[in-house]
């Protein structure tokens, strides 16, 4: 499982983190070693889905406590987080930032994939709708995250705007450390295809997003 | 291995609906065909009441190597007291020196009065015969503390321990995708597809989540404990799987009713 062997590849020091000088807001009887032993106790593999995905990287230990991560000390970790996730952007292999948005459309209509239910050999989603309206004929879209509609009238089609979109998607986490989205192509859930065609779904002037 | 099969089945329709994957014209149709079972399930009553008949009757039948039924049980306000005994859990209990929900609280009861090995219970998949026994004891407990306030403050060490590192299990985030249970649960007013998702950290959003489970969820056919409910979750957020009745499990449920102390119990709700 590639997302398993990117996310252990990733596991950093999530005990050296948590146990430094950073105030923790768990009250007592929450300290690193019980919750430790709660994860140890709690959780058991289940079909191809491990117990080593509870291991965390630096990102996910950062944000697993809001209250540091919303303090002023946090604001300049997550700067650094978000400038190590961003270094970590693989750009288009062919220099190509958009493919087909009809696939794209069934890539962000999806919501499979990587849980215990799930063959390791079906496509993954994108689980784009999930949180975000896209094209106005779904009207079942979640409100987690902003409206995707109208996307390139509003960024434009630039090569800017279609890098950031791209490192959006492959990383969420390369413009805001706790962003509640997933990291799509960092974390293997989705291939550099599967981006190619949601951003084709997001810039392509024949895109529902744009009409 | 087929029962398994049908679980998986079974559970991946049910995301299918709550999730709304599919195609939009599937869609249209699931949720119309969603909200008229849900409407033909309110016209007769909720169905949770059957699962309290079968939960009733386990609860009194003689089981296990001792030949003992549950009567003694003693879900925190001693043995054999039933009503009002959910709207207090989860609670600290000297006698396991654990705090416990009902789930765990049960297994306790079939190991100590009835001499069952309750391993297999909790290896069981959800859907399974040794989980609907569990799940429908709970239904009838859960039923019995309907319109009681929720009572679950969390004074006694252990408790506020055990709803610290519930805190602490809600924020953390892990797998493939990041997930915490507060990524969809720690803003408010909003909703992942067309399903509404309550804000947990706060008393209203709490008690829309802690006191209507266990549930019978329509567009599965299914009767869900609080158990299920987080293992599900769990399985959404790509998670591993977690183990039936751990104090990880416990200690959510603790974070959520300590949180909604004083809602009242609606116990056993309906769901889409």
């Amino acid at each position: 499982m590639s997302s398993i062997g990117t996310c252990a590849a990733l596991a950093a020091a999530v005990l050296a983190f948590a146990v430094d000088a950073r105030a923790q807001s768990w009250g007592p009887g929450a300290d690193d070693k019980a919750f430790a032993e709660m994860l140890r106790t709690g959780f058991r593999n289940a079909g191809p889905v491990s117990v080593d995905r509870l291991v965390q990287d630096d990102t996910q230990a950062f944000c697993s406590d809001p209250a540091v991560a919303n303090s002023a000390a946090g604001a300049k970790r997550a700067e650094q987080l978000e400038a190590a996730n961003l270094a970590a952007v693989k750009w288009p292999s062919d220099g190509r930032f958009l493919g087909d948005w009809r696939a794209g459309e069934r890539i962000a209509q999806s919501g499979r994939g990587l849980t215990w239910t799930d063959a390791p050999s079906q496509a993954n989603g994108g689980n784009c709708y999930n949180c975000h309206q896209i094209s106005l004929a779904e009207i079942s879209h979640g409100t987690l995250g902003p409206s995707l509609h109208n996307y390139a009238k509003l960024k434009g089609t630039d090569e800017r705007a279609l890098r950031d979109a791209w490192a959006k998607i492959w990383n969420s986490k390369s413009s805001n450390a706790c962003s509640n989205m997933p990291r799509a192509g960092h974390m293997g859930i989705l291939k550099e295809k599967d981006i190619q065609d949601i951003m084709a779904l997001l810039f392509s002037p024949d895109s529902p997003v744009n009409k | 291995m087929a029962a398994r099969t049908k679980v998986a089945v079974a559970a991946a329709a049910c995301v299918a609906i709550a999730l709304g994957f599919a195609g939009v014209a599937q869609e249209k149709d699931d949720a119309a065909k969603g909200i008229e079972a849900y409407r033909q399930a309110l016209k007769d009553g909720n169905p949770a009441e059957l699962f309290e008949m079968a939960g009733e009757e386990l609860w009194l039948k003689p089981a296990g190597p001792r030949n003992a039924s549950l009567e003694k049980c003693d879900l925190g306000l001693g043995p054999g007291v039933v009503e009002g005994a959910y709207a207090r859990l989860p609670r600290y209990f000297a006698d396991t020196d654990r705090v416990q929900d009902l789930e765990s609280r049960l297994l306790t009861c079939m190991e100590t009065l009835q001499g069952i090995d309750t391993r297999a219970h909790v290896e069981a998949r959800f859907g399974t015969p040794k989980k609907d026994e569990l799940v429908a004891l709970a239904t009838y407990v859960a039923g019995m503390s309907k319109d009681r306030p929720v009572d679950v403050a969390a004074s006694h060490p252990k408790e506020r321990a055990m709803f610290e590192l519930g805190r602490r299990m809600f924020f953390y985030q892990a797998g493939p995708h990041d997930f915490s249970c507060a990524t969809c649960h720690a803003q408010e007013g909003r909703r992942i597809r067309m399903q509404d998702l309550p804000y947990i950290p706060a008393k209203e959003g709490a008690a829309a989540g802690w006191t209507s489970w266990p549930a019978y969820r329509v567009s599965a056919g299914q009767m869900w404990s609080m158990q299920w409910r987080i293992n599900d979750c769990f399985r959404q957020q790509r998670f591993p799987e977690p183990v039936y009745a751990s104090d990880m499990t416990v200690a959510l449920s603790m974070f959520m009713a300590a949180t909604a102390n004083g809602a009242t119990m609606a116990t056993p709700g309906i769901k889409r």
